[in-house]
């Protein structure tokens, strides 16, 4: 295990600036925009699933959350596009806080599935809330100008915003692993007892983990409305729950670029199977089985056990 | 008419029985959820899906091969049992030393591939399962009445759990299979053959799930989603009841069918989530669970 940023990561980080430049100019930028978003979103998840351990399988109430809150306000209150997004991030954050303070009173499988009830609970609530516009969703979500002044009703121009806002996110986790925190994170992964005998408020350092990632899940999902100009019951159902576990475990898990390849690949297999229905399910059900029998470090963490570099 | 708070005594009995239909399938569901962890460490995620697929071949049953309701209840648990069993030694079994997450991801993997096809197969919108003739028409209790087949689901399930509950307290069979529980490599030093309890035992739990899925067939349609939007809801069974106990499943499952139809008598807007705030309530004032022991 290596700590701090790595000559390798650092590289990769180049590339991956690199890719994101040249990206628009052979794909779709809308595409990529959202790639982008789910890359952040997963990332955000990859924060507890790969250094705390912790399995939530209800981050799309933070997602969704954040994305009703972002169109909310954009929409209703005329806030900026920067202002919407973090809105979004904050509400993300406080729900991850009320949330996050429920499930650590339980640990591993159970964690897992009252984070899953919860979470449910929120759908529920976007089912029937009035500002959500229940089945609808809200529509129409006007792009709002950055600061109020720079109008992102250009793709190529919201692009660079929605990729500045991805690495920032990026940066951030970075950061966050490889501080003295991250340090306890990763030891309360490794042996819980052990971090508690230490003198560490492992519930404390949990807490918190969980809400920096239910914040940038949330700043995910605001993003996602501000792109789309829609927020609907599909960015806080269980399945999209599903969906950034299977980009981080396809990507690889406790990896730092794991989730946006696993953001990617996900991305460009929904695209590709969107014409054949419910095969887009049967696929990613066939890809859950494959990855956890055989596959359990994900792409980038095989392909960084094969040059034995930590990526 | 007579009231209760404000509500008609009628409308009361008949939330009241649904909610008790509702419970015998939680009972039914989190007892098989219970007994495949307390041996597999594995929280089986496809548990709703099997349920499904046990609706699905009672149809099959009926529309492919002429063989009735009565016929299926003891089939259908068999076949989705084998299926089952299959599952565990092809899949599952590999998983064997692995942090049990992994059992979670496989098993919603597993849930997301056969909801899928069977999607793809019949659609969302699900297919049509008549009440059998000797199950149809009304039930007179003298103070309200029923349709019969309702009163026979709460009675199928409540035997069914108890019989299970009689299986693992009771019997050898139950007394190895909760030896094996505490300790598997011990319970294999006498002799037993724990892989092979494992795998049936997992057999025995999908076969629950199956058995479950017969009884809702002619409820409603017989639909793909059936069992998706009903495992969340035993997930929060599963962590209100603990899964330490097979008595407290039951209780856990039948006792929060009830509060839900009392819900949705004087709250129905709070119906849907209702299971939700009582798993909130519970985690803030047992964080074990009402029955669990303290990890």
């Amino acid at each position: 295990m290596t700590f701090g940023s790595t000559r390798a990561q650092a590289v990769a980080f180049v590339a991956m600036v690199a890719l994101i430049v040249v990206a628009p100019g052979l794909l779709y930028p809308v595409f990529l925009m959202k790639v982008l978003c789910f890359g952040l979103f997963a990332g955000a998840f990859n924060l507890l699933i790969g250094f705390v351990g912790l399995l939530s399988l209800g981050h799309a109430a933070y997602f969704g959350m954040g994305s009703y809150v972002a169109a909310y306000v954009a929409k209703y209150w005329g806030f900026s596009a920067e202002l919407a997004i973090l809105a979004g991030g904050l509400v993300g954050g406080l729900l991850g806080l009320a949330f996050g303070w429920l499930a650590i009173r339980r640990q591993g499988i159970y964690f897992a599935m009252i984070t899953l009830a919860l979470s449910q609970m929120v759908y529920f609530f976007c089912l029937q809330a009035p500002f959500t516009g229940g089945e609808d969703g809200i529509q129409q979500v006007p792009r709002a100008p950055l600061f109020g002044l720079l109008s992102l009703q250009d793709d190529m121009t919201l692009y660079w915003v929605v990729a500045a806002i991805f690495l920032a996110g990026f940066l951030l986790l970075h950061r966050i692993v490889h501080s003295p925190f991250g340090q306890v994170l990763k030891a309360i992964r490794e042996n819980e007892p052990r971090a508690i005998s230490l003198g560490y408020r492992v519930d404390d350092y949990k807490l918190l983990a969980f809400v920096l990632s239910a914040f940038l899940a949330g700043i995910a999902g605001g993003t996602k409305s501000q792109v789309f100009g829609i927020a609907t019951l599909t960015d806080v159902h269980w399945s999209m729950s599903g969906e950034v576990v299977l980009m981080t475990l396809l990507g690889g898990i406790g990896t730092i670029f794991g989730p946006i390849v696993g953001a990617l690949v996900f991305g460009a297999l929904e695209t590709y199977l969107a014409q054949f229905g419910d095969w887009v399910t049967v696929t990613q059900g066939a890809i859950f089985i494959l990855c956890v029998i055989a596959f359990r470090r994900g792409i980038v963490g095989e392909a960084g056990g094969w040059l034995r570099l930590a990526l | 008419m007579v009231t209760i708070f404000g509500k008609p005594l009628l409308l009361l009995y008949g939330q009241l029985t649904l909610g008790l239909i509702n419970g015998a399938f939680y009972a039914l569901l989190s007892l098989g959820l219970a007994v495949i962890f307390g041996l597999l460490n594995v929280i089986n995620f496809a548990h709703g899906a099997l349920f499904m697929l046990g609706a699905f071949v009672t149809w099959g049953l009926l529309n492919y091969l002429g063989i009735g309701y009565w016929a299926a209840l003891v089939i259908a648990p068999i076949v989705v049992g084998l299926f089952g069993v299959v599952l565990e030694k092809l899949l599952i079994q590999r998983l064997h030393g692995l942090d049990h997450l992994y059992g979670l991801l496989l098993t919603f993997g597993c849930a997301l591939v056969i909801e899928g096809l069977m999607r793809n197969q019949f659609g969302s919108s699900g297919v049509p399962y008549a009440i059998p003739h000797a199950l149809q028409g009304p039930l007179n209790l003298g103070f309200m009445v029923l349709p019969l087949y309702r009163a026979w689901v709460v009675v199928a399930a409540a035997t069914m759990c108890l019989l299970t509950w009689l299986l693992i307290e009771k019997t050898k069979l139950g007394a190895l299979l909760r030896a094996a529980t505490e300790n598997g490599p011990l319970v294999q030093a006498f002799g037993v053959n724990v892989p092979r309890m494992v795998t049936l035992t997992y057999g025995a739990g999908v076969g629950l799930a199956a058995f479950a899925g017969v009884l809702a067939a002619p409820m409603n349609s017989v639909n793909p989603n059936m069992g998706a939007d009903l495992i969340v809801v035993v997930f929060a069974t599963v962590v209100i009841g603990g899964m330490g106990s097979i008595l407290g499943s039951i209780i856990t499952g039948f006792g929060l069918g009830i509060i839900e139809g009392l819900t949705k008598v004087y709250y129905p807007e709070g119906s849907a989530t209702v299971v939700f705030v009582v798993m909130v309530i519970v985690l803030l004032v047992r964080p074990a669970g009402l029955f669990g022991r303290a990890a």
